[in-house]
C-alpha cells in the first residue's frame, strides 16, 4: 500500500482542504439561514461567541488553503511541459488530458473555469466570516446585509463546488503522479 | 392627587445598545464583488494577450496564474481597506451596494466560464 508523494499532496489539497472547505461552507449557509427566522437574536455565551469566531475563521483558512495549495503545489505538475521526444504522457496530465479529443475537454472546460472560479470561494467566504463576527448579534438589524452575505455564500459553494467536481474528475482521468520515493503506508503490503 | 415628584422623573432604564453602521458591512459585501469581477477581467485579459500573460507570471511553475489571482487579490484588499476607511463609521445606502456588488459577482462568474470568455475573445 503506496502511494507518491505528489498524490499524497494532491489528497491533502483535495480531500482535506477542499472537502473540508465545502462542508463548511455549508454549515455557513445553513447557519445564515437559520438566523432568517429567529424571533430573538441569539444569546451566546462568551464561549459559543469564540466558537462561532472560530469555525468563521477556520472556514475561511480553509478556503485558502485549498487555492493555495492548488495553485502553487499542485497545479505546476498539471502543467509540467513534457520534454521533447516523451511518449508516455502519465507524468503530464495536462497534456494527457489534451493528447486525446475524448479527454480534451477537461482541460479546455474543467481546469480552465475550476483554476478561476475556485478562488471566488474563500474571497466570498472571508467577506462573509468578517461580516458574520463583526455582526454577530446584530445581523438582524441589517437584513440587507444578511441577504448579501447569503447570496455570496451561495456562490462560494457553487465555486468550491465546481472546483471540486472538476477537480476529481481530471484526477481521475490524468492523475497527478511521481515526485520521487513513493510513500509506504503499511510496510508489510507489497 | 398630584402624582408625586417622582414619578415624574424618568425610569431608570438600560441604555440602548447603539447598533453597528452598516458600513464597514457594505464596504467588505462592495469590495469582494469588485475582487471577484477583477479576477475574471485580468484572467480574460491574461488569455487574449501574450504580454499580459508574461506579465502576470510572477511564479514561472505556477504560470499566468499566479499574477492574475495575486493581482485580484491586490486589488481585493486595496479595494476594501479604501472602502473601510470612508465608510467605517457611516450608514450606507446597502441596496444599491448590494445592487452592484451581485452585478459585478455575476459577471465574475460568467466572465469564469470559458465558453462565454471564448465567446468573447472571438476564439
Amino acid at each position: 500500500m503506496e502511494t507518491s508523494f505528489r498524490a499524497l499532496i494532491t489528497q491533502i489539497h483535495g480531500m482535506l482542504f477542499g472537502v473540508f472547505f465545502l462542508l463548511a461552507i455549508f454549515g455557513v449557509l445553513v447557519e445564515l439561514c437559520r438566523s432568517v427566522y429567529e424571533t430573538r437574536p441569539p444569546e451566546l455565551t462568551p464561549a459559543g461567541h469564540r466558537l462561532q469566531r472560530f469555525y468563521f475563521v477556520c472556514t475561511a483558512l480553509l478556503g485558502w488553503a485549498a487555492v493555495l495549495s492548488g495553485a502553487y503545489l499542485v497545479y505546476p505538475w498539471y502543467r509540467a511541459i513534457p520534454p521533447l521526444g516523451v511518449v508516455n504522457l502519465a507524468q503530464f496530465p495536462q497534456a494527457l488530458l489534451k493528447s486525446s479529443a475524448a479527454t480534451a475537454g477537461w482541460h479546455n472546460l474543467g481546469m480552465e473555469w475550476k483554476e478561476h472560479i475556485a478562488w471566488f470561494a474563500p474571497i466570498a467566504i472571508t467577506m462573509a466570516a468578517y461580516v458574520s463576527i463583526k455582526y454577530s448579534s446584530s445581523i438582524r438589524e441589517h437584513p440587507q446585509v444578511r441577504k448579501a452575505v447569503l447570496v455570496f455564500v451561495i456562490v462560494a459553494l457553487f465555486a468550491a463546488g465546481v472546483a471540486g467536481y472538476f477537480g476529481a474528475e481530471i484526477d481521475d482521468h490524468a492523475p497527478i503522479q511521481g515526485g520521487g520515493t513513493a510513500i509506504h503506508w503499511m510496510g508489510g503490503s507489497h | 392627587m398630584n402624582p408625586s415628584p417622582q414619578q415624574h422623573e424618568p425610569i431608570a432604564s438600560v441604555p440602548a445598545k447603539p447598533s453597528l453602521p452598516n458600513g464597514p458591512a457594505a464596504a467588505a459585501i462592495l469590495s469582494a464583488g469588485v475582487g471577484c469581477f477583477a479576477l475574471s477581467v485580468v484572467a480574460v485579459v491574461a488569455d487574449a494577450s501574450k504580454p499580459v500573460a508574461r506579465f502576470c507570471t510572477f511564479y514561472l511553475p505556477t504560470g499566468p496564474l499566479s499574477g492574475v489571482t495575486s493581482t485580484a487579490i491586490f486589488l481585493w484588499l486595496v479595494t476594501w481597506f479604501i472602502l473601510a476607511r470612508r465608510w467605517h463609521n457611516r450608514t450606507v445606502a446597502v441596496a444599491k451596494v448590494n445592487a452592484v456588488a451581485f452585478l459585478l459577482l455575476f459577471l465574475g462568474v460568467l466572465l469564469t466560464f470559458p465558453l462565454f470568455a471564448d465567446l468573447l475573445l472571438g476564439k
